[in-house]
């Protein structure tokens, strides 16, 4: 193989979606249209927990325009509610209703559909609709709701403890009491919303003729939606499609299976025509899954030398009202307790995790998954730490990090990191910032008065996970397999169709990068399909940090069984032993001579010129392969941000001066792509630290529907982000990537938190509260101030 | 129903008469009535900037407009700027820089790009970071936008900053 061949893996290739979306011609569901299309809207509670007395739909059902006012008794034959189980212990499982049916148990829950000509007809209509309520109990404090006693969202339950896990390692007891020092609090990560730009949107089409279905639909997971689909609208799963055509961004919220997503299809079914809902924003606010929000209690002890020797917390997750399929509610807080003895060497660990339903839209996946809070809670520690022992905060992580020699790694939780750039990240964010030189900074800032402080975070994760660790613990699917068709049609041209679904990674083009080079091709030869359940037999889709990873992998192994094809064709095409034979940049030749063949010519003499290969030798030759890739235990993707802030004394608004990221995500396939999702990533966790916040007050009542009180931060709040990227070694998955879409939402609120409290250090104050917004710092340095103005009285 | 209104106006250099409904939306006429799905949805209360369109040269939030006031009115769309085989320079940047991943708040994006490069100087990135700050992306950071719109000062001023 000729060393001139171009590296397209790792090119800044210029993303091949770009031009439909900068014209105004992408296509997104909303944009689709067909005829005879009818619009649903959705009455939905107003009530966070209430019993349902009566329902009065005759008002809205006689507007014009309205063909339909449906309520879950109308579609109890129609779908069967998903049960969410787990194969976890200790787990009580939910039913989730697609309209509710004796009682709501969130506010934002939908109650009753109607269904008319017109978006605008079928929202005046719902407005018709008389709903009588019986309110029932508050269940909105997650640690008032497992009380003895307290009112029950699932009465069959009979508790509103869904999940209970416990993990240990070591004698945890024993080194606390041993410890020379320990440091430990109570952290709360408030709940968030994944806030995609584009709101949530499904258009169901059923063919009568075919009794056919399909769905489009703003989703991370069309296989997984029509495998569900399947099941609960009991049809065959040929009979069901589901595409996901371009999607406005997911982050989580749109990789679970949602009721307006059934119901559509459901309606489309028994009214034979076609039929939409296009969420607003205040429904997305109420009704999209929600991510975090956490009570953490957590203690660390260390010994002399500030060695971690311990480390014991106590998660309580705040799930809402319902399991989410098919993560279930444990995919957010039981992450919590895996990750947090984060990146370090600890022997002793002790963590244990209870998820509680609360009468509030259910938890699902949101870009991190568990991870912010882990390294949120951890990385505090180890600031406390490095306080109480008088070490610097870079030092003390150096002192603690996995070394190099020591991987693979297993942690307390039993997960087991491969070798990762865990101290070199740490090392080259700390040069890159010239981190002492800021301590320097910091100390002439601080002796002016000023609130300036440098907070580092660093962290592992666990990334393209293959089939021998669930993404969710005990959930019901498997999502450590995907699989791509590489195929050279009668044409010449080359696709690939993967079961992943590209939603603003711009996975058209790394898909198409890795497809050229592994088959000897430009990446404009390539077309990447995704995003439709048709494309293969099984296939879950983007989410979790996977695509690069498995699909990465799946296109590799697959694009290397069709060029060994191409020059076993070759060589009998071109008279020369197939070791002679190059493919490249859509050539194929004959090294050290100029006989040579398109991919076009190729095809044609294969496919089409009967006789140009001997028969034996044809029948050999596919020029299509598919094959699936399971990386089994996944990889690790490491990072260290640092950041600078200081705080103004005037607003309590946080400003930032400085950020950099290190981070070792392997092999990267296009740092043009990555660096747009560090920066992204960063910019959620900075809106996670400082501005995002679903806030309910003590009924369940929701205080943030609007984009105006759930604050997304903008251009003017979110800093410049310098980005060094490390390989230190490359991870043995095929293709050597490691996934990295998550990492700057993990790494930011940890970071943030920590240089907040490091600039309010001479006032005492430890962050343990996030988002840190203006009104929480103003609250903590005006206590702080009356606790020093006390003292010194 | 409500009685209806008759407008003309002009979209992309196109005229249009239509009979509206008082309270139909610029956004919705843009993309139900004339089709144009370019221009984008993401708050519907005048928050995110996904629905920004020029109107007589300014940008303007077709989710607060409603089209029945836009009798005589141009407006001109992401649909007006250069095609997918023919990118305009700020199109063309924003591929360059990254400035777009799942293209949601493009539209709206490119179409505050053009008021903002038309009326200010943009001298600093802090000039941009507060121009854009009415526009929300939650794919890029923003940090590639800003790039991005650096790059067509700096060129549209031939090549000094």
């Amino acid at each position: 193989m000729s060393d001139a061949r171009p590296k397209l893996i790792g090119a800044r290739v210029q993303r091949v979606e770009d031009p439909r979306f900068l014209a105004g011609v992408g296509r997104f569901t909303d944009d689709i249209k067909v005829a005879g299309l009818l619009h649903v809207a959705f009455r939905r509670s107003d009530e966070a927990h209430a019993r349902i007395v009566s329902i009065d739909t005759d008002e809205a059902a006689s507007k014009p325009g309205v063909v339909a006012v449906v309520t879950a008794q109308d579609i109890e034959d129609l779908v069967t509610p998903v049960r969410v189980e787990s194969r976890m212990k200790n787990y009580n499982g939910t039913t989730n209703p697609v309209l509710a049916a004796d009682k709501v148990r969130y506010v934002g829950e939908p109650v009753v559909a109607v269904i008319a000509e017109s978006r605008y007809l079928a929202e005046d209509a719902a407005e018709l609709v008389m709903i009588e309520f019986d309110t029932l109990g508050d269940v909105t404090d997650p640690e008032a709701a497992i009380e003895p006693g307290a009112p029950l969202l699932h009465e069959d339950n009979a508790t509103n403890l869904i999940a209970e896990r416990a993990f240990e390692r070591g004698a945890v007891d024993e080194a606390f009491k041993n410890a020379a020092y320990s440091v430990g609090g109570c952290f709360r990560f408030r709940r968030k919303s994944p806030c995609a730009i584009e709101n949530r949107t499904y258009l169901a089409e059923y063919d009568q003729g075919k009794r056919s279905l399909t769905l489009h639909a703003t989703t991370q997971v069309p296989g997984l939606i029509r495998d569900t689909l399947a099941e609960t609208l009991d049809m065959p799963g040929h009979k069901v499609r589901v595409v996901a055509p371009d999607v406005g961004g997911g982050f989580g919220g749109k990789a679970s299976y949602y009721a307006e997503e059934v119901l559509v299809c459901a309606l489309a079914r028994k009214l034979g025509r076609p039929v939409k809902w296009t969420s607003d924003r205040m429904e997305d606010l109420v009704s999209t899954s929600q991510g975090f929000d956490e009570i953490v209690e957590a203690e660390l002890a260390l010994d002399s030398e500030g060695r971690f020797l311990a480390l014991r917390a106590d998660v309580t997750g705040d799930v809402g009202a319902y399991s989410i399929y098919p993560w279930t509610a444990t995919v957010e807080p039981v992450q919590v307790v895996s990750f947090l003895p984060g990146p370090y060497r600890l022997a002793n660990y002790r963590g244990r995790v209870r998820a509680v339903a609360t009468a509030k839209t259910p938890l699902g996946p949101y870009r991190g998954v568990g991870r912010p809070i882990s390294t949120f809670v951890m990385e505090r520690l180890v600031d406390m730490a490095a306080r109480k022992l008088d070490v610097d905060p870079a030092e003390l992580r150096a002192r603690n990090l996995v070394n190099e020699d020591e991987f693979p790694y297993k942690a307390g939780s039993g997960l087991i990191w491969d070798r990762s750039g865990f101290q070199e990240c740490l090392a080259a964010a700390r040069s890159s910032i010239g981190y002492d030189e800021l301590r320097r900074e910091q100390a002439a800032a601080r002796a002016a008065g000023r609130w300036f402080g440098i907070g580092i975070a660093s962290y592992a994760e666990l990334t393209g996970i293959g089939s021998r660790i669930a993404a969710a613990p005990g959930m019901p699917i498997n999502t450590g397999t995907e699989t791509a068709t590489v195929r050279i049609d009668s044409t010449g041209s080359v696709t690939a169709t993967f079961g992943i679904a590209s939603h603003g990674q711009g996975m058209e083009t790394s898909l198409a990068q890795v497809v050229a080079e592994e088959l000897g091709v430009r990446v404009e030869d390539v077309e990447v399909v995704h995003g439709d359940s048709d494309g293969q037999a099984h296939g879950t889709g983007t989410y979790a940090s996977r695509s690069a990873v498995l699909a990465g992998g799946a296109a590799t192994v697959s694009a290397r069984a069709v060029r060994e094809h191409v020059i076993e064709a070759a060589s009998h095409l071109l008279e020369a032993a197939a070791a002679d034979i190059e493919v490249a940049g859509g050539t194929i030749s004959v090294v050290g001579t100029d006989r040579r063949m398109s991919f076009r010519e190729l095809a044609r003499a294969v496919y089409s010129e009967v006789g140009r290969l001997p028969r034996e030798v044809r029948e050999t030759i596919e020029l299509e392969a598919t094959k699936m890739y399971d990386p089994f235990f996944g990889t690790t993707t490491s990072s260290t941000h640092i950041t600078v802030v200081e705080i103004d004394p005037e607003t309590y608004g946080v400003e930032f001066r400085r950020y950099v990221v290190a981070e070792d995500c392997g092999r990267i396939i296009n740092p043009l792509i990555v660096d747009g999702q560090v920066h992204g990533g960063v910019a959620q966790g900075i809106g996670a630290a400082l501005f995002e916040e679903v806030v309910h007050d003590e009924t369940g009542q929701v205080l943030t529907a609007s984009f105006v009180d759930y604050v997304v931060p903008s251009a003017a709040e979110i800093p410049n982000v310098g980005v060094i990227h490390l390989e230190t070694a490359r991870p043995d998955n095929i293709g050597g990537f490691r996934g990295m879409g998550e990492g700057g939402t993990i790494g930011a609120p940890a970071a943030i938190a920590n240089a907040v409290s490091d600039a309010l250090a001479p006032l005492g104050i430890e962050i343990t509260e996030l988002p840190v917004t203006p009104e929480r710092l103003f609250r903590l340095i005006e206590q702080a101030r009356k606790n020093i103005e006390k003292t010194e009285a | 129903m409500s009685e209806t209104q008759r407008i003309a106006l002009t979209v992309n250099g196109v005229r249009h008469e239509k009979d509206v409904e008082p309270r139909l939306l610029l956004a919705d006429f843009l993309r139900e009535t004339l089709g144009l799905t370019g221009t984008h949805l993401g708050c519907e209360h005048g928050v995110c900037g996904a629905c920004t369109v020029l109107l007589n040269g300014d940008s303007v939030r077709s989710c607060l407009t409603f089209a029945a006031q836009l009798d005589g009115a141009e407006i001109e769309t992401v649909e007006s700027l250069g095609r997918v085989d023919q990118l305009n320079d700020l199109q063309q940047a924003f591929r360059e820089h990254g400035a777009l991943q799942c293209g949601f708040c493009t539209p709206g994006m490119l179409m505050t790009s053009i008021d903002l490069l038309n009326k200010y100087p943009l001298a600093s990135d802090a000039e941009i970071r507060e121009g854009l700050s009415g526009n929300l992306c939650r794919c890029t950071g923003y940090q590639h936008i800003v790039d991005a719109l650096r790059a067509v000062v700096k060129a549209r001023n031939g090549g000094a900053t």
